[in-house]
């Protein structure tokens, strides 16, 4: 294959300049500022071009022409029939020179904060009417059984609930471990060995089983319900689902409501169990504290109270993650960005919800399930 | 001539199926192949071994007297360059519109600047028949034809010199599907392409091929002009070509005459 070659030739009265070889985009894309450096500097406004002994041009190499040019056909130009189609080509499309970029408008500022602002109370809209259309589903469950969707609900509770087991246990396992390790360090300096009892319980129990739990289950289940909900948006069967005359509030959303509703309680209790026996393991270990004596203290440090505050606290939080889920899930439009940004953005507001959430039950339930000083 | 695809002694196996065995064809430069065959009879799977998606099992395919697979990345790239595929579906990336779509293999090149890209893309969208506004669009913003246009400009992008196309008139309607065969043809003509097209559609194998190839018992059964293929005395030539909304469709281009 022969490279696109450029030659000025100066006869008497001026020069032409004489195009040779491929002008393809496979011989010129190699060197293509190089090519258009020196027809620019061989181009002038009066020259002649002759094209003749040209083998090949395709678009790629008739633009890197058409641009020295100074977009338009040069008044002494030779050139083969089927090559000045391509110029003809090029010359019929273009009609739109490249836009400059729009300056940014000195309220640019202000444009980011109102369209944020707008952005969010859009968010609050709509997720209060997926909660009502939650509570109008629900009525209609209570009146209508038969069209609870059970299936759905114990697929739902296997995937999000057993299917988690595992890693719950060994987080929860980990962290009652460290956190009894931690104290331990503290407490044998003051010689207050037996209040390991009274921390791990009631930090567990109470704070940490629930939140650490909701969290896990908020990155692994959360993520796993928007991303559902955002493919069937993109592949339409949602809207499927609806010319079938299946409401998508009942069958998808409800189920999914319902089941980490049950499911995230009973993980806490679960993790709770488990942290609780890597607590009393590590001290053990660390403070010689027997099993037997912190089997018969932790119900008289922790009254039961606090098991039923932590045990709502993840209905409350598995109710909301999937809420959260639901409603990003089914803003997604359908192109791939948006499914990872509404992943991504359920993800972070679930938990931010549940850390909000539990916040405000700390405040409500100051008085609630402390043991007797 | 020049041989551009050249498939020898091709066999594909999925499980214990034989798709393909011993399957040859060359295609020459400059020809519009239409590859027919009934359901599940391997085209798409002849198609994607060709793209380079697929590896062969047993046998070899070349494109433009080279291997598709072996000698580095450099050469397989600048192979690969070569040729332009249409998907069914269009395969636009769904988070750029049309505009970046087009760009995007001129981008990958990293040779041109912005004003030169902006430049060749204009052209390509004028080439398939859109308006520069058009550029602006989503694909989920798009209709079906004005997906497989947009896919077409960007096979069209990086010049190929072999164009691939898969059911390049499914899911389109009559008057659409008409004239995106009408714009493909046009254009295999402007720019010296090869085709070679999988397809379904009787109206677009009879305007558009210089050639027909037939995929059936596992291997390439006849490849001819359609009035040779007709000529064969085969079941499944004679339900593809000659069952009555098959003659209809062959007499509308001229190619069978009308006997009663």
């Amino acid at each position: 294959m022969s490279a696109a070659r450029i030659e000025v030739i100066v006869r008497d009265g001026g020069s032409v300049v004489r195009l040779s070889g491929r002008w393809t985009l496979a011989t010129t894309s190699q060197r293509v500022a190089d090519l258009a450096g020196e027809l620019s500097r061989v181009a002038s406004p009066a020259g002649s071009w002759d094209c003749l002994n040209l083998e090949a041009i395709d678009s790629a190499g008739a633009i890197l022409l058409w641009r020295a040019w100074g977009r338009a056909m040069p008044s002494d130009l030779s050139i083969k029939p089927e090559h000045w189609r391509v110029f003809e080509r090029i010359e019929a499309a273009d009609h739109e020179p490249r836009a400059a970029l729009v300056p940014l408008s000195p309220l640019h500022g202000v444009m980011v904060i109102g369209s944020a602002s707008i952005g969010v109370g859009r968010h609050l809209v709509d997720f209060v009417a997926l909660i009502g259309q939650f509570g109008l589903d629900l009525v209609h469950v209570l009146r209508n059984w038969a069209d609870l969707p059970s299936r759905e609900i114990s697929a739902n509770l296997y995937k999000s609930g057993v299917r988690a087991m595992p890693v719950t246990a060994l987080v929860g396992f980990l962290i009652g471990v460290v956190l009894s390790y931690l104290s331990a360090l503290q407490l044998k300096q003051f010689g207050a060995d037996i209040f390991i009892v009274n921390i791990i319980g009631l930090g567990i129990v109470r704070e940490l089983g629930p939140v650490l739990v909701a969290i896990l289950v908020a990155g692994r289940s959360g993520s796993a319900m928007t991303a559902q909900l955002g493919v069937m948006r993109v592949t339409e069967e949602i809207d499927a689902l609806a010319t079938m005359g299946v409401p998508r509030g009942l069958r998808l959303v409800f189920p999914k409501v319902v089941a980490l509703t049950i499911a995230l309680p009973l993980l806490v209790l679960w993790s709770t169990a488990i942290a609780l026996i890597g607590g009393m393991v590590s001290a053990q270990v660390q403070l010689d504290i027997s099993y037997g004596f912190f089997f018969q203290t932790l119900p008289r440090v922790v009254p039961a109270a606090n098991l039923w505050i932590g045990l709502v606290k993840g209905a409350v939080f598995g109710a909301f993650i999937a809420l959260v889920a639901c409603h990003f899930g089914l803003r997604v439009r359908p192109n791939t960005e948006s499914l990872s940004a509404n992943t991504t953005a359920s993800v972070v507001s679930a938990i931010t919800v549940v850390i909000i959430l539990d916040a405000m039950f700390a405040i409500a339930t100051r008085s609630i399930g402390l043991p007797p000083v | 001539m020049t041989t551009v695809i050249r498939i020898r002694d091709l066999s594909t196996r999925f499980g214990d199926v034989w798709i393909h065995k011993g399957l040859s064809l060359d295609v020459q430069r400059g020809e519009l192949v239409s590859l027919v065959g009934g359901s599940g009879s391997g085209k798409t799977t002849l198609l994607r071994m060709i793209i380079g998606l697929l590896m062969p099992d047993q046998g070899s395919i070349e494109i433009f007297g080279e291997p598709l697979f072996g000698g580095g990345v450099a050469r397989e790239r600048s192979l690969r360059q070569r040729f332009g595929v249409l998907f069914q579906h269009g395969a636009l990336f769904s988070a750029f519109n049309v505009f970046d779509n087009i760009a995007f293999p001129l981008r990958e090149l990293k040779r041109y600047d912005e004003g030169s890209i902006h430049d060749l893309v204009m052209l390509k969208l004028s080439m398939v028949e859109l308006l520069p506004h058009h550029g602006k669009l989503m694909p989920a913003e798009l209709s079906g034809g004005m997906v497989k246009r947009v896919a077409l400009a960007r096979a069209l992008a990086l010049e190929p010199e072999l164009l691939l196309l898969d059911e390049p008139t499914a899911g389109l309607d009559p008057d659409r599907s008409d004239s995106f065969v009408r714009l493909i043809r046009m254009l295999s003509e402007e720019l010296g392409l090869t085709v070679m097209l999988v397809t379904h559609d009787l109206d677009t194998l009879a305007a558009l091929s210089t050639r027909v190839a037939v995929l059936a018992e596992q291997r390439i059964l006849a490849y001819g002009t359609t009035d040779e293929i007709i000529q064969i005395d085969h079941p499944f030539i004679r339900n593809f070509f000659l069952s009555e909304r098959s003659v209809r469709a062959l007499q509308n281009s001229g190619l069978v005459a009308v006997h009663h």
